[in-house]
């Protein structure tokens, strides 16, 4: 069976990681894979740390990807990256704030949008279910902003060399 | 259309499930994790309403269900104790509707006071109780939890837990299902007048139901068999049940789907095609101790795995009897009050005060954390209030004098209103202090109405509770009510004022929750709109 693929996002409440991972998990969903999204929620709206998982593939079994076992971490905050490492496996690649060009995200409530352009790069989930799940997930007056930083993140991810954690 | 998957969160599929059943009314109480429950099943089109508490969210559906209409009523975990007056009686009734209880637990504490198992609650209250491991199945079993509970006439629990409510998983759903009953009224009263006489018979009945309903579970209960390898047999419900598959996939596993009345028989002859047999289950060591108790020689886990979640590494370590200890996870930045809540301008006072905070359950609980550090109790929904008296009654007078009970607008509504009676009829010698921190909104839950804000579930407008005017009503000395934004007003001289009485005290700060001020703007605005339409439309008529 094809392996099942990882993806642990996390960062403070009120970023935006809850809403990446519907994006992520209903880009995932729109290509016909299997699909879990685990999150824990109930605290997250009070700037404490949130994490949430996506997993995909032919089967999914636990909704929660083990500690060790994530292919992609994506942090939207540079001090929630050390707490979150443990969740990478070796090879895995980590994804966060620092890829993206000083001053280059125009809105910076876009950020998760950004960087989920930047991880599209790296998982096998055709362009046009991405933006379908994006567009799902945010008013039609935000589509455009988002289009941006989707294509932001995913240039910049491109252009530069994404870390692989050893 | 109805064979469409979907990607739906546990609670949706509940919710979605509601309304294919044809549920003519959704109860509950707010409470982490099956809130969105109700919300969702109301955004979907169905009648939901938000009850004062679990106790009463469940008498209504009661009523529901004596009507001859479907019902849900769902809580969290915790609620189900309010809720367990009426439910260990509701069970001895012959339901004509069908009447469906979700309990959702939260082992691992995500946003709760305890890690309590209420599979308990399935033995000492005798409810059949199903137990699914992702979002098709929490489908699946609130379908069949109806049609259960109306073959039998005997409410269903639906046990679902924190990781099955908020994960989202693909759902094929059956389409709404036809030939449901119209409620209509019909005396029985031996089987819903519960006094002894009629009691005794119907407990008889309720055992006799749950004989016939093991035997079904024998026969055709919702259980999946994976064959492996007959070296391990693993059982499981719930979540742990994929955890357990993924964690050892060669292994031969049965997922039990009704927990309670157990396929006891199955199991054993799962048992007896094993050599070792392991049960992997969250909390408490229930379906162990009843297969052990059975005579089937079941592993349970060690002990140090009744705390917390079980995930897929926990599962590993279970299954090679690994105690060592665990690597502790990194600590995330904790939660905080917001800034520019309300609360923080009270915990500053209590702080500065010195005073003994009896808290209680809600946002506010976060008082707590630094840098605050103002909180000295939180038990339970309402338990602020007698705690404090209690206090009240026995410290010495000094710091008897400095004892305040701290609770939310929900809560008082939930739980409070017992407490102030309380402290009208046993005054402690020192007088007492309730402060009732009304922001306007069940916030910890995400911003839920409640009877004290005079909106529906739906944020439609209707009564609103006057907790000042209750205070007065039931004899309460000192009732004041003050704007935290009220620039002339000292909170903590107020504060200091009142604990100095020897009288009973109620002190209701008012400010909108800051994540709720807009959205009670926007819900303000149109029910002003609306009422206008509505003199306009009646001027017309004149």
């Amino acid at each position: 069976m094809e392996k099942v693929k990882n993806i642990v996002i996390a960062g403070l409440g009120g970023q935006g990681v809850l809403t990446a991972s519907d994006m992520l998990a209903e880009a995932a969903f729109r290509a016909g894979f299997d699909v879990k999204k685990s999150e824990l929620h109930g605290m997250s709206q009070r700037g404490g740390s949130v994490s949430s998982d996506v997993r995909y593939g032919e089967q999914v079994l636990s909704p929660m990807v083990p500690a060790g076992e994530a292919d992609v971490l994506l942090v939207l905050e540079a001090t929630q990256i050390e707490i979150n490492r443990p969740m990478l496996r070796t090879g895995g690649v980590l994804i966060d704030p620092g890829l993206l060009p000083e001053g280059a995200l125009k809105n910076k409530k876009s950020l998760n949008v950004a960087l989920l352009g930047a991880v599209s790069t790296v998982l096998d989930i055709p362009q046009e279910h991405w933006m379908a799940a994006i567009y799902a997930n945010l008013a039609e007056k935000l589509h455009k902003v988002n289009d941006q930083a989707f294509a932001l993140g995913r240039e910049a991810a491109l252009q530069g060399s994404i870390a692989q954690h050893h | 259309m109805t064979a469409e998957r979907q990607l739906l969160s546990g609670d949706d599929a509940v919710a979605l499930a509601a309304l294919h059943a044809g549920v003519r009314l959704g109860t509950g109480y707010p409470g982490t994790p099956s809130t969105e429950i109700l919300e969702t099943f109301e955004r979907l089109g169905g009648h939901a309403q938000w009850s004062p508490n679990e106790k009463v969210a469940l008498e209504v559906a009661l009523g529901v269900a004596f009507a001859g209409a479907r019902t849900l009523v769902t809580m969290k975990h915790v609620g189900l104790n309010v809720a367990a007056d009426p439910l260990f009686t509701a069970t001895y009734t012959d339901v004509e509707g069908g009447l469906v209880i979700v309990s959702a637990d939260d082992p691992g504490m995500a946003s709760s006071q305890n890690e309590q198992d209420n599979r308990h609650y399935s033995r000492a209250a005798a409810i059949p109780t199903l137990e699914p491991v992702d979002s098709q199945q929490a489908y699946d079993f609130t379908l069949l939890a109806f049609e259960i509970s109306e073959r039998w006439k005997i409410p269903v629990l639906l046990r679902i837990t924190t990781r099955v409510c908020h994960s989202k998983t693909i759902v094929i759903p059956r389409g709404p299902v036809s030939g449901v009953a119209e409620p209509a009224f019909e005396r029985k009263i031996p089987t819903r007048v519960m006094i002894p006489a009629y009691a005794k018979p119907a407990h008889h009945r309720l055992r006799t139901k749950l004989a016939e309903i093991a035997a079904w579970n024998e026969a055709e209960g919702p259980l999946r068999m994976d064959a492996g390898d007959s070296k391990l047999g693993i059982v499981a419900t719930g979540i742990s049940a994929v955890h357990a598959r993924e964690a050892a996939p060669d292994a031969s596993h049965l997922t039990i789907g009704m927990t309670y009345p157990l396929p006891i028989e199955r199991i054993r002859a799962f048992a007896a095609g094993v050599r070792r047999l392991v049960v992997v289950e969250e909390g408490d060591p229930v379906l162990t101790d009843e297969l052990r108790a059975a005579g089937i020689q079941a592993e349970g886990k060690p002990e140090m795995y009744r705390f917390g979640e079980l995930d897929v590494a926990r599962v590993r370590r279970i299954l090679a009897g690994d105690t060592s200890p665990e690597p502790v996870p990194p600590k995330g930045k904790p939660p905080e009050l917001c800034q520019g809540c309300a609360h923080r301008e009270v915990f500053q006072a209590l702080g500065e005060l010195g005073c003994i905070v009896a808290g209680d359950i809600g946002c506010y609980t976060l008082g707590v954390l630094p840098p605050f550090s103002a909180m000295d109790t939180c038990v339970c929904m309402g338990a602020s209030i007698g705690v404090g008296l209690g206090l009240r009654h026995v410290l010495p007078e000094d710091q008897a004098r400095r004892v305040v009970s701290v609770i939310g607008d929900s809560t008082f509504v939930h739980s409070g209103l017992t407490g102030i009676a309380e402290m009208v009829y046993n005054p402690p010698a020192t007088g007492h202090l309730v402060m009732i921190l009304d922001n306007g909104t069940t916030a910890m839950t995400g911003l839920q109405e409640h009877p004290g804000t005079g909106r529906l579930l739906d944020h439609s407008t209707t009564n609103k509770l006057s907790f000042e005017g209750i205070a007065r009503a039931m004899g309460v000395q000192n009732v004041q009510v003050v704007e935290i934004t009220d620039k002339s007003l000292s909170l903590k001289d107020l504060i200091a004022e009142l604990l100095a009485k020897p009288e009973t005290s109620l002190l209701i700060t008012r400010q909108p929750c800051v994540l709720a001020a807009p959205k009670i703007r926007f819900y303000d605005k149109a029910a002003a709109e609306s009422a206008r339409v509505h003199t306009c439309s009646a001027a017309v008529a004149d």
